[in-house]
C-alpha cells in the first residue's frame, strides 16, 4: 500500500490540452474516484499514473519516489479495466498467475496467493474455466482477482462496473467497498457514475475540461459545491442554477433573476462588503420545501408542468416568470400539473457563485 | 421458395463447376492405358494402381515431394518469422508514413510476374543461386510477404488494445506481449496466412520454371508438367501424380479449419 501524489501533470494530444496542471495528492488506503463527463481526462490521468500514457509535463511520485520514466510493470500498480482484458487463451488460474509469473515469482507463492484470491472474491469454483464461458460479474471478479493477487502498492480501476446491469452494479459496488476497506488498499477510480462515486469515494476528485474542479469527501462536494460545475454534476436531478444579477448593500444580498427580485443572506465578498455584477445561485431540488418552515426562506409561486412520480419521490418540474425549477419531494401530496405551488427556499440550503468560485452565504446572521 | 431454389442451383452449379476437373482426373487416375484414350470417353475407370505406381517409381514424384515440401515449408516458415513482427509493428506501432508503408506492400504484390521475371534471374544468377532451393524460396517469400502482413495486421488490429496494456501492467515487454498474448489470439491469422503461403508456393510454377533447369531440384507441378513419355503424353500418370500433388493440401487445409473457426469465436473481452 501506498500514497500517490502528483504534481503539474499536463497532457498534450494534437487537438490540445487534456490535462491542464493537474496536481493531486491521494493519502495512503485512499480510495480516490476521479469522476466526471466524458473527455474531461479523467481516463487519461489514470492511464498516465499507469504508464501506459506519457505526459507532457509534471511529476508523478508513488510512496515520494518519481516514477515518471519507469514502465508500467516497474511501478508495481496493478490496473482493472473497463472491459477486464482477461485473456482469453488462458484459464481464470493462468490468468491470475501470469503477472507473478512473469515477475518470477516461487511456484508456492503463486499457488497460495491464488488460492487465498480465489477465496476472497469467492472464484474458487471458475478457476480452471476460460473467460468466455464466464458472466459478465464473474469476469469482473477475476479482472479484480488478477490485480489483487500481485498485491500491489496501488489499484487503478478504470470504471469497473460499467459493463455490468444495474442490479450486480449495485451488489459489486457494496462488495468493492467492503473489499477496500479490508485490505485497506489505495485505489484510484475512474467513473462517470456519481453514485458509484460517492459511494465508494473516500475522495471524490471532480475533473472537468482537463481541470480539478473539486477534490473532496463526497458529503462535503455534495454539500458545498467549489463551482456551478459541481454543483449541477453531482447530484440527481440536478441542482437549481440561475443566473442573474446580485447586489450587495450593507448587510442584504438583492439577486435578480428573470422578473424576480430574491432577498438572500449576507455574503463575505470582498473587504468592502459592497458588491454589484453577474452571479450564479443555486439551490438543490430536495431541499426545496412545499411547507413554510421557521428557518429563513425565499418564498416563491410556481407553477407545475410536469410531475415525475418515482415511488418514493416525486420530481416536479415548474416554472416561474419564464424560468425553470425542480423540486424532489417526498410522496404526499402527489401534485398534478396545472397546480400552482407556493415553494421556500431555506436560505442556509442556497449556493452563491460569482465568477465561477462559491462565495459562502451567512445565513445565522440573517434576522 | 424461388429465391431459395436460385440459391440452391447456384451453389450446386458453382460446386460441380469447380470439382468437375479435379473428379475427372482422380478417375483418370484409375483407368487403364486403353480407358485412358477408349473415344468416346469412359466414365467409370475398371480400377487400377498401375498409375500411381508409375509416377512414384517411374517418374520419381517423391524426389519432387521432397523439393515442394522443403521450398514450400521453408517459404512459409520464413514468410511468418518475417511477417508476425511486421504485421504487429504495423497493426500497433505509431509510425511516421504508415499508410505509405502498406500501400507500398500491396503495390508491390501487384507487379506483374512476368515484369520481374528477368530482373530476379538476373539477380539470382549474380549471387549463384539458380537451381537453388534458397534462389527459389527468397523470391516466393518476397510475393508472399505483403499479404501475409496484410492478413496479420488486420488480424492485430481487431485484437482488444487493452489486452496488451494489461500485459505491459502485467509485466511484459514488446516481445513478450507479442509472443505470450497477441499471438496464441491471432492463431486463426496465423493459419490463414501460413495457408494461403504455403498453397502459393506448392503450386507455383513459372518461376519456379524459370529458376530450376536440374531435373533433380523440380518442384512437384514443374516435375508433373514435365513428366516424359516415349511417344504420348502420358496422361494417365500426370492425372496419378496430380492427386498426389494435390492430396497433402486438401490435407492440411481440412486440418487447420477446426483451428481457424475455434480461433474466431474466442472471444476477447466482453462477450
Amino acid at each position: 500500500m501506498a500514497n500517490l501524489e502528483m504534481r503539474g501533470i499536463s497532457k498534450r494530444f494534437d487537438k490540445g490540452l487534456v490535462l491542464d496542471n493537474i496536481s493531486l495528492k491521494v493519502p495512503d488506503g485512499t480510495f480516490a474516484i476521479l469522476l466526471g463527463p466524458s473527455g474531461c481526462g479523467k481516463s487519461t490521468l489514470l492511464r498516465i499514473i499507469a504508464g501506459l500514457e506519457s505526459h507532457t509535463s509534471g511529476q508523478v511520485f508513488i510512496d515520494g519516489a518519481p516514477v515518471d520514466r519507469l514502465s508500467p510493470a516497474a511501478r508495481d500498480i496493478a490496473m482493472v479495466f473497463q472491459h477486464y482484458a482477461l485473456y482469453p487463451h488462458l484459464s481464470v488460474r493462468e490468468n491470475l498467475a501470469f503477472g507473478l509469473s512473469m515477475r518470477k515469482t516461487p511456484r508456492h507463492v503463486i499457488e497460495e496467493r491464488i488460492a487465498d484470491t480465489a477465496q476472497l472474491l469467492n472464484i474458487q469454483e471458475l478457476l480452471d474455466r476460460k473467460p468466455k464461458d464466464l458472466s459478465g460479474g464473474q469476469r469482473q471478479r477475476v479482472a479484480m482477482g488478477r490485480a489483487m493477487v500481485r498485491k500491489p502498492k496501488l489499484f487503478l480501476f478504470d470504471e469497473p462496473l460499467s459493463n455490468l446491469d444495474a442490479q450486480l452494479r449495485t451488489n459489486t459496488r457494496i462488495e468493492l467497498k467492503k473489499l477496500q476497506q479490508r485490505l485497506g488498499a489505495t485505489i484510484i477510480y475512474v467513473t462517470h457514475d456519481q453514485v458509484e462515486a460517492m459511494t465508494l469515494g473516500d475522495v471524490v476528485v471532480v475533473m472537468d475540461g482537463g481541470h480539478i474542479q473539486q477534490a473532496d469527501p463526497p458529503h462535503q462536494t455534495y454539500l458545498y459545491p467549489a463551482n456551478p460545475f459541481v454543483a449541477s454534476f453531482i447530484g440527481t436531478p440536478p441542482m437549481n442554477l440561475w443566473q442573474g444579477r446580485l447586489r450587495q448593500e450593507g448587510g442584504t444580498g438583492i439577486f435578480l433573476v428573470g422578473g424576480l427580485e430574491w432577498t438572500l443572506p449576507p455574503f463575505a465578498m470582498g473587504d468592502t462588503g459592497s458588491f454589484a455584477g453577474h452571479a450564479v445561485l443555486g439551490i438543490r431540488p430536495e431541499d426545496i420545501r412545499l411547507e413554510p418552515t421557521t428557518r429563513p426562506a425565499i418564498h416563491i409561486e410556481a407553477s407545475i408542468d410536469l410531475n415525475e412520480d418515482l415511488g418514493a419521490d416525486q420530481i416536479i418540474h415548474c416554472s416561474m416568470m419564464g424560468e425553470s425549477l425542480v423540486v424532489r419531494a417526498s410522496q404526499r401530496p402527489l401534485v398534478s400539473p396545472g397546480q400552482t405551488l407556493s415553494l421556500f427556499l431555506p436560505h442556509d440550503k442556497l449556493h452563491l457563485f460569482i465568477d465561477d468560485r462559491r462565495i459562502n452565504l451567512l445565513p445565522n446572521s440573517d434576522p | 421458395m424461388m429465391q431459395r431454389l436460385l440459391l440452391v442451383l447456384g451453389i450446386s452449379l458453382t460446386v460441380v463447376g469447380s470439382l468437375a476437373p479435379f473428379v475427372w482426373f482422380v478417375l483418370t487416375s484409375f483407368k487403364t492405358q486403353q480407358e485412358v484414350e477408349a473415344v468416346p470417353p469412359l466414365w467409370w475407370p475398371s480400377g487400377g494402381w498401375h498409375f500411381y505406381r508409375a509416377a512414384l517409381f517411374d517418374h520419381h514424384l517423391l524426389s519432387y515431394v521432397g523439393n515442394s515440401v522443403i521450398v514450400a515449408g521453408s517459404t512459409t516458415l520464413l514468410a511468418l518469422v518475417i511477417g508476425i513482427p511486421a504485421a504487429y509493428v504495423l497493426a500497433r506501432v505509431k509510425l511516421p508514413g504508415k499508410p505509405w508503408i502498406l500501400g507500398g506492400l500491396l503495390t508491390v504484390s501487384m507487379f506483374p510476374q512476368m515484369a520481374i521475371a528477368g530482373p530476379i534471374w538476373r539477380l539470382l544468377a549474380n549471387v549463384q543461386g539458380l537451381n537453388t532451393h534458397w534462389g527459389l524460396i527468397l523470391p516466393y517469400v518476397t510475393f508472399s510477404l505483403p499479404l501475409v502482413i496484410w492478413i496479420l495486421a488486420s488480424f492485430f488490429k481487431e485484437l482488444p488494445a487493452e489486452l496488451e496494456e494489461a500485459a505491459r501492467v502485467d509485466g511484459c515487454n514488446t516481445w513478450q506481449t507479442l509472443t505470450r498474448i497477441m499471438l496464441p489470439l491471432a492463431t486463426p491469422g496465423i493459419f490463414t496466412a501460413a495457408i494461403l503461403t504455403f498453397i502459393y508456393s506448392w503450386n507455383e510454377f513459372f518461376f519456379a520454371l524459370l529458376i530450376l533447369t536440374q531435373p533433380d531440384k523440380h518442384t512437384l507441378p514443374l516435375g508433373i508438367a514435365l513428366f516424359q513419355g516415349e511417344f504420348t503424353i502420358p496422361w494417365g500418370e500426370l492425372a496419378a501424380a496430380s492427386v498426389l500433388a494435390t492430396l497433402p493440401l486438401v490435407f492440411i487445409v481440412l486440418l487447420c479449419q477446426r483451428w481457424i473457426i475455434s480461433g474466431l469465436s474466442a472471444g476477447a473481452v466482453k462477450g
